[in-house]
């Protein structure tokens, strides 16, 4: 292969598209709708990379990944060193090569985007990140840093927590990560459905990482098994990672008959409990019709699965248009080929109920957009006796979570925001010495990869704490 | 992995377990549960405990075999071990001074009941205690609750224990005693038991407090499945809970949302081996 291409020559390549399970058939099954770029068919993509010198790819990546390096080295077709790369900058590329939306970060400002279509650079990260997995034996030796002396805790193994696992551990602290639930992972375990991100990705990255030498202890619910306080006496910094798992309600008549779920819980029980198996004993309604409330990725998520449970009807109810909704164009667009409804400008004013206490229908308000509110994006407003009912069995609330106060109650010297996110500074540090958040819990409900960022950034202030800095403060709080 | 220390059956079907736990044990207040994932793809299911020992490291959990995840974790020998142990989940009891109180359990509910019937006796209240069940082979912990209480009460369907009838004609008794009315009443156990209970007391404004056991995943908040309707708020029964004010809850809402995979259960109990189907309905009614 030619290795030096001319940029009219790079220029005259096209976008590649992605391989992907044909719609008909996924929605019979679980598996991973995109299938992955071959070898030939990411070097050809990597070769559309102009590696220009301004690099807004690299400044758009919230773990600032040199992009132009990996994928140079996957042009010339030298995947152990694209490999080397990409994990020195990513602890998790293989999750973030799924589903990070790259559509509003490296892609959006990639130079090629200006005339035409950009470097598919999650298609490549994930290429690159299936390689090293499955070619461990051919990645360049990680050396394994002298230890530190310095003990660091994490709550919450999920996007933040591992990452920042293995940032720190990678810098000779040893690590020890405290989940509450059964399973690590956080939200990429019960959240991201299978066919999103098969859960044995997860299983490989939190291996990585105890190969690494973190320690790793499920079923530690931090403010109930153990309290803030004891971690910080036990280690020399604590971080908090514990996410944004409280479902918001929509307090509307009829949430609680049967058949109305959160997301969350609608979620947890197909992912994290595996309700979709027939072999599994995790209960679930499987509707012939389903509504799902809201436009975020959790929608998507819940609404495709409700297809592939066998509903013949998956509809998303939406209270904007499609040009506002939050989820990923990818997600809204595969929703779409599986033959999912979207119903737009359109909110649920009451859930009704059969005489049996089961779901029946949605009476929803239509809307329309008036002038915009605080986040930019215009208000719906309702218009007025324009209401309509739909015959639904199950409806799923996906309309967002907050943070859980589960840890935070218990520690009430920890200053909080009024929606009950911690505060911290641009680096993470909360206002308690020693203590570091990041992730949901601080941003309220975000995404994947500004958890990772956090994390990532928050090692880099966490390693300046333990070495010098943790000398200036009291042991422990005034 | 949590170690079985110790496993004796109190009831046909009912266990007692000892298990190493050593951060719960530590952490463990009375009222609080746990949830146990017994394997690898089970389910998760919350269960009061019963005693800790923060010194050894061990706690004391009650079980009843009504379904497959219990079945299994009941049986689990001493020497095995069980998956996962999260905990302790929900709030304490609150622990005041009432002077006189009744505390009520029926059936596996007497077991929830015990350590907070302790804590409340320790704390120096007067406790009578009232148990109930189908027939004596199910009434449990009635010398264990001796040992505190000023009287224990026993009231079986069959007469076979105690006196004929159900628990609530026992407390009827005591309040209708002007030198017996408790001040405030803890309620355990099936949920008709705690709704009658509660009704039977509201007309006297007596004070009732009851555990509720709504179906629930992950114990901290994080699916709102265990939802329930306490007067006009919906409350997450294993944040806010599970102890609420019986006066207050809504317990045809808390029945109904029981019942939401009755069918997914009875087809499950229809593939088990037949001794096992026979030992799960043997105590279900």
């Amino acid at each position: 292969m030619k290795k030096d291409l001319t940029p009219k020559e790079r220029m005259a390549i096209e976008r590649v598209k992605m391989p992907e399970q044909d719609p008909g058939r996924r929605i019979g099954n679980f598996e991973e709708v995109n299938r992955g770029l071959t070898e030939e068919l990411a070097m050809r993509e990597a070769q559309r990379c102009l590696l220009c010198k301004s690099r807004p790819c690299v400044a758009g990546c919230p773990v600032r990944v040199r992009i132009p390096e990996f994928i140079a080295a996957l042009a010339v077709g030298d995947l152990p060193e694209a490999a080397r790369i990409l994990l020195a900058d990513n602890t998790l590329p293989a999750v973030c090569g799924r589903v990070c939306p790259q559509e509003t970060q490296c892609e959006q400002i990639c130079v090629r985007g200006a005339k035409g279509d950009p470097v598919a650079i999650g298609y490549l990260e994930r290429f690159v990140a299936d390689w090293a997995l499955a070619h461990p034996d051919k990645l360049h030796g990680e050396e394994r840093p002298s230890p530190t002396g310095h003990k660091v805790s994490i709550v919450g193994s999920g996007p933040a927590g591992l990452t920042m696992a293995g940032e720190l551990a990678r810098k000779g602290h040893a690590v020890t990560l405290f989940e509450a639930l059964h399973d690590t992972g956080g939200v990429l375990r019960y959240g991201i459905p299978e066919f999103r991100l098969p859960k044995r990705i997860v299983d490989i990255e939190v291996e990585r990482l105890k190969d690494l030498g973190v320690e790793i202890e499920c079923n530690v619910v931090v403010g109930k098994t153990v309290a803030l306080d004891e971690l910080r006496e036990e280690f020399d910094a604590v971080f908090i990672g514990n996410g944004a798992g409280l479902p918001v309600m929509l307090n509307i008549d009829g949430e609680n008959l049967k058949g109305v779920y959160s997301a969350n819980e609608y979620l947890t029980r197909v992912n994290l409990m595996a309700a979709w198996r027939d072999d599994m004993p995790t209960p679930i309604i499987r509707g012939k019709r389903v509504a799902v409330i809201g436009g975020g990725n959790t929608a998507m998520d819940a609404v495709r699965t409700s297809r592939r449970l066998g509903a013949e009807r998956s509809i998303i109810l939406y209270r904007r248009t499609e040009k506002e909704m939050p989820a990923r164009i990818e997600e809204s667009h595969h929703a779409k080929e599986e033959g999912i409804e979207f119903i737009l400008l359109a909110a649920p004013l009451e859930i009704l109920g059969d005489e049996n206490g089961w779901v029946k229908g949605l009476l929803c308000q239509r809307m329309e957009l008036g002038e915009p509110d605080a986040s930019g994006r215009r208000r719906p407003v309702p218009i007025e006796d324009d209401t309509f009912v739909l015959e639904v069995d199950v409806v799923v609330n996906a309309i967002g979570t907050r943070a859980n106060p589960l840890l935070t109650a218990t520690a009430p010297e920890l200053k909080l925001n009024k929606w009950g996110n911690i505060e911290t500074d641009e680096n993470g540090a909360t206002n308690l010495p020693g203590v570091f958040a990041g992730g949901d819990i601080v941003r309220g409900g975000a995404t994947v990869i500004l958890a990772m960022g956090d994390g990532k950034s928050g090692s880099k202030r966490i390693g300046d704490y333990l070495g010098g800095e943790k000398a200036t403060y009291p042991t422990r709080p005034a | 992995m949590f170690e079985v220390l110790q496993n004796v059956t109190l009831a046909p079907n009912v266990h007692r377990m000892v298990i190493r736990a050593p951060r719960i044990a530590k952490a463990r207040q009375p009222g609080q549960f746990v949830i146990i994932h017994p394997e690898a793809g089970g389910e998760r299911i919350p269960l009061t405990i019963g005693d800790a020992d923060p010194q050894a490291g061990t706690i004391t959990l009650f079980i009843q075999a009504v379904g497959t995840s219990t079945l299994k974790i009941a049986n689990t020998p001493v020497g095995g071990s069980l998956r996962d142990i999260a905990g302790p989940l929900g709030k304490a009891t609150e622990i005041d001074i009432w002077g006189r109180i009744a505390c009520v359990g029926g059936g596996l509910g007497t077991a929830v009941l015990y350590p907070l019937a302790k804590a409340l006796a320790d704390a120096g209240n007067e406790v009578t205690t009232i148990i109930g069940g189908r027939s004596k082979p199910f009434i449990i912990l009635a010398d264990e609750l001796s040992a505190f209480s000023d009287t224990v009460l026993i009231a079986t369907e069959d007469g076979s224990l105690g006196r004929k009838g159900f628990v609530t004609h026992a407390l009827q008794e005591l309040i209708d005693d002007p030198d017996k009315r408790p001040a405030a009443v803890f309620a355990i156990g099936p949920v008709p038991m705690m709704r009658a209970v509660a009704e039977l007391t509201r007309p006297y404004g007596i004070k009732t407090i009851v555990s509720l056991n709504p179906i629930m995943i992950d114990g901290t908040g994080m699916c709102g499945g265990c939802r329930v309707k306490v007067g006009d708020e919906t409350k997450f029964a294993c944040v806010d809970g599970p102890e609420f004010d019986g006066h207050l809850v809504d317990f045809g809402l808390l029945i109904d949302r029981l019942s939401m995979y009755r069918e997914t259960e009875a087809k499950i109990l229809s593939e088990l081996p037949e001794e096992l189907r026979e030992k799960i309905t043997k105590v279900k009614r």
